[in-house]
């Protein structure tokens, strides 16, 4: 097995990580942006505003959001049975993380559907563009994250990852719980504000 | 001591985190359907989002143990996120 060497910069810092967080530091300016759109349109339009939860279906997105919370503890699971150098656990974490988002966006495309079906679409109203836009742009992060997430169990699957050489499960999990964390703002400010 | 066993050792009690999460989660959902000031609802419900989402940075994220050139680059954008979100709701304030 050949172990990568971590490309040390002068910051004392893995380069690759660096380059995560940059990349998310970009991310959280373009979910601001979004954001404060949403407080924009909201706040001028706060008499035809419906209350959410009289449009939404909060137990489902409750459950979404279980499900996110524990995608995100099984990758912690995965990632800490690695550094210990247990490969089964490794394997079950990942691919429980993958399983789990992928029913997050199934049970999405499913909540996407009901309100279509309810005539709640991304025209019909300023609250329906600002949801589809906001819960849209996340799901395609969600994506994203279960695409890089399952190239990562594959490989992981192949034995490519030890207790010394695991950044890469480490780059994708920064990656994956900052989508969580996203969810966690979207869902306060969306379903339940 | 190499980075693979710093990191293995300062490994955080990630079952606390999530039932910490968890439990919030519950909470939100319950504070959102009280019946009390909606100022107060709001304040209470983005106070928890923020206890959430720190939860997540510092421990799943292991903001808790990275270098402070990590801490500058997560924190500035979200100074600016700050500054951003209380001009405009300073906008509506003032309309």
């Amino acid at each position: 097995m050949q172990t990568t060497a971590a490309p040390i910069g002068r910051l004392g810092i893995d380069s690759r990580k660096l380059v995560i967080w940059l990349f998310l530091a970009s991310e959280i300016m373009f979910f601001t942006g979004l954001i404060g759109s949403y407080i924009v349109l909201r706040f001028a339009n706060l008499d035809v505003w419906p209350v959410p939860s009289t449009v939404l279906n909060i137990p489902l997105t409750g459950l979404n959001t279980f499900i996110l919370i524990c995608s995100s503890m099984t990758l912690v699971l995965g990632l800490a049975s690695v550094q210990r150098g247990y490969q089964e656990g490794m394997q079950v974490g990942l691919f429980l993380t993958v399983l789990l988002g992928s029913i997050f966006l199934a049970i999405q495309m499913h909540e996407y559907h009901n309100l279509i079906q309810d005539n709640f679409t991304i025209s019909s109203s300023i609250f329906g563009s600002c949801f589809f836009t906001l819960t849209g742009f996340h799901g395609a992060h969600v994506f994203a994250g279960v695409v890089w997430l399952s190239i990562v169990t594959v490989k992981s699957f192949k034995g490519r990852y030890t207790s010394e050489d695991y950044a890469a499960i480490e780059l994708a999990g920064l990656y994956w719980h900052f989508v969580d964390l996203v969810w966690i703002i979207l869902f306060t400010i969306l379903y339940l504000i | 001591m190499s980075e693979s066993e710093a990191a293995v050792h300062k490994q955080p009690n990630y079952a606390a985190v999530f039932w910490s999460l968890l439990i919030l989660t519950i909470c939100e959902i319950i504070v959102a359907n009280l019946h009390f000031a909606k100022p107060l609802i709001v304040i209470t419900l983005v106070f928890l989002a923020i206890v959430k989402a720190s939860l997540v940075a510092l421990f799943y994220m292991h903001l808790k143990f990275e270098k402070y050139i990590i801490y500058i680059i997560a924190l500035f954008p979200i100074f600016l996120a700050v500054i951003l979100t209380v001009m405009v709701l300073s906008d509506r304030s003032i309309s």
